[in-house]
């Protein structure tokens, strides 16, 4: 036991290794902030364009769902192996030049957006069809309604399971760093490197799980906000 | 008054799969007239509204709307509603918009509208049918009265050249009833042409300028209230009468 500790929980190397850690976790932050911001907007794209009626929508609903299909369903690992090892190759002068930490938002992008592109379209169904024909019978017209009426119960309906994918975001950003992004974990392999000491991934799990805490509590103070409120709308 | 029908159904035939929930519906609504649809649930009454306003396309024959054919496809449907306001049965208020911004939403987004003139018509509005002191609220603070209130209010936000009323206090409370019908009535005072779907006999027979009596999808019989509710000359509309009647409802 006592040589468990010493191994991943020394204060003295807890406190040694804090500075690196701290400077590899504000990669983390920064790659997720990143990613969230345009994980919410081009998954919120992507769900409209999935659930775009008519016949000659039909080609962008295909493509909507193959891509959701694909990216949902491949590791992030292979799809960040794939994006900061292959893209710079491409001899694009954009993505030539890019960092591998960039690169690694690249790939956060792409796989998150597959899903929370699910947890919209959820929200956008969950709707009733009542409120759309009302909307309608209005004279608005179908994006009008969608972004008028549709959209705006959908999304406060999917904030908890928003806030839940984004908390599997900020800790999916540390296998970037098993890609050449020294955040964090990395940060904490080469503390284990030169120290033959474990701690600093301890350092880095703490920070992660300060980071999940307030949204894990803010996603359950929503679920019961709303709970509250739909008790009293049926009195 | 002019001579020309304002809404005018010809042969329309509305089908689900296999199921014909309208069979060749002729009717005529004059500007300023009211309309009342009677007959069970599911005999078409809802159906043919939404084929009016075309939230259901029609499998065959023609609706025509102040002079315009509206079923062949090449009607601007957005522009169409703006002349038609429709209440539903289940309000359908937008439970995240205020009492304000739930009447205001249509002429600001759909009229164009600015904000300042809408917000001053939509009190006006509010004024009239008694919520005024409402405009902030959300629906779910308000009874079914008020919202079904609220709902009317919303169509009549667009300046509709005519009302469609489809079972509007069917889910209300009866003491709540009263509050809506009353605002109706005074909808008809002011002339405004309504195609009502109702199961509110007493205030069909009052209020109507003609009644037509749906079963099965067919309009049975349509005149006059007094003609269909004292002297029905189908079986069809006796033996549906004859069990309002002794259900206490006329």
């Amino acid at each position: 036991m006592h040589r468990v500790l010493h191994a991943f929980a020394d204060p003295f190397a807890f406190r040694q290794a804090l500075p690196d850690i701290w400077s590899g976790f504000l990669i983390n932050v920064h790659m997720m902030v990143i990613a969230e911001a345009l994980v919410l907007v081009l998954a919120l794209l992507m769900a409209i364009v999935r659930g775009l009626p008519g016949r000659g929508a039909k080609p962008f609903r295909g493509l909507a769902i193959l891509y959701t299909d694909f990216f949902r369903g491949t590791p992030l690992t292979i799809v960040a192996f794939a994006c900061i090892l292959g893209l710079p190759g491409l001899g694009y002068s954009v993505v030539k030049n890019a960092s591998s930490e960039a690169l690694g938002v690249v790939a956060l992008t792409i796989v998150y957006t597959a899903y929370v592109t699910e947890v919209y379209r959820a929200g956008i169904e969950s709707v009733h069809g009542s409120q759309r024909m009302a909307a309608r019978s209005l004279g608005l017209s179908y994006m009008q309604a969608m972004r008028y009426v549709v959209l705006p119960q959908a999304i406060r309906r999917v904030i908890p399971p928003l806030l839940n994918d984004f908390i599997g975001l900020q800790k999916d950003t540390a296998i970037i760093g098993a890609i050449g992004v020294t955040e964090a974990a990395a940060q904490g392999t080469n503390f284990a490197n030169s120290y033959f000491n474990f701690t600093g991934y301890l350092v880095g799990a703490v920070f992660f799980v300060y980071l999940t805490i307030p949204l894990a509590r803010y996603t359950d103070h929503i679920i019961r906000e709303r709970e509250r409120r739909e008790r009293a709308a049926m009195v | 008054m002019s001579a020309q029908p304002f809404v005018s159904l010809k042969g329309v035939t509305k089908r689900f799969g296999d199921l014909e929930v309208l069979r060749r519906v002729d009717l005529e609504v004059k500007e300023h007239n009211v309309v009342c649809l009677i007959g069970a649930s599911g005999s078409g009454k809802s159906t043919l509204l939404r084929c009016i306003n075309l939230l259901e396309r029609v499998e065959e024959g023609e609706i025509v709307v102040d002079g315009q054919l509206v079923t062949n496809g090449k009607v601007d449907v957005n522009a169409l509603r703006r002349k038609i306001g429709i209440v539903f049965q289940a309000y359908n208020l937008f439970p995240h918009m205020t009492v304000l911004q739930n009447v205001s939403l249509g002429p600001r987004k759909v009229r164009g509208l600015d904000r300042q003139q809408t917000r001053a018509t939509a009190m006006e509005l509010l004024v009239r049918i008694g919520l005024e002191d409402k405009a902030d609220e959300y629906p779910d603070r308000l009874s079914g009265g008020q919202q079904q209130r609220v709902a009317i209010a919303r169509a009549l936000a667009m300046n509709p050249k005519v009302l469609l009323l489809d079972e509007i206090t069917s889910a209300l409370d009866p003491q709540l009833v009263s509050e809506v019908l009353n605002l109706v009535r005074s909808l008809t005072e002011v002339g405004m042409t309504m195609i009502i779907a109702t199961h509110e006999m007493s205030f069909a027979r009052e209020v109507s300028d003609k009644v037509c009596f749906l079963d099965a999808g067919v309009i049975c019989e349509q005149g006059p209230p007094d003609q269909i509710f004292s002297n029905p000359t189908e079986p069809r509309t006796r033996e549906f009468l004859k069990r309002i009647i002794e259900a206490g409802r006329l």
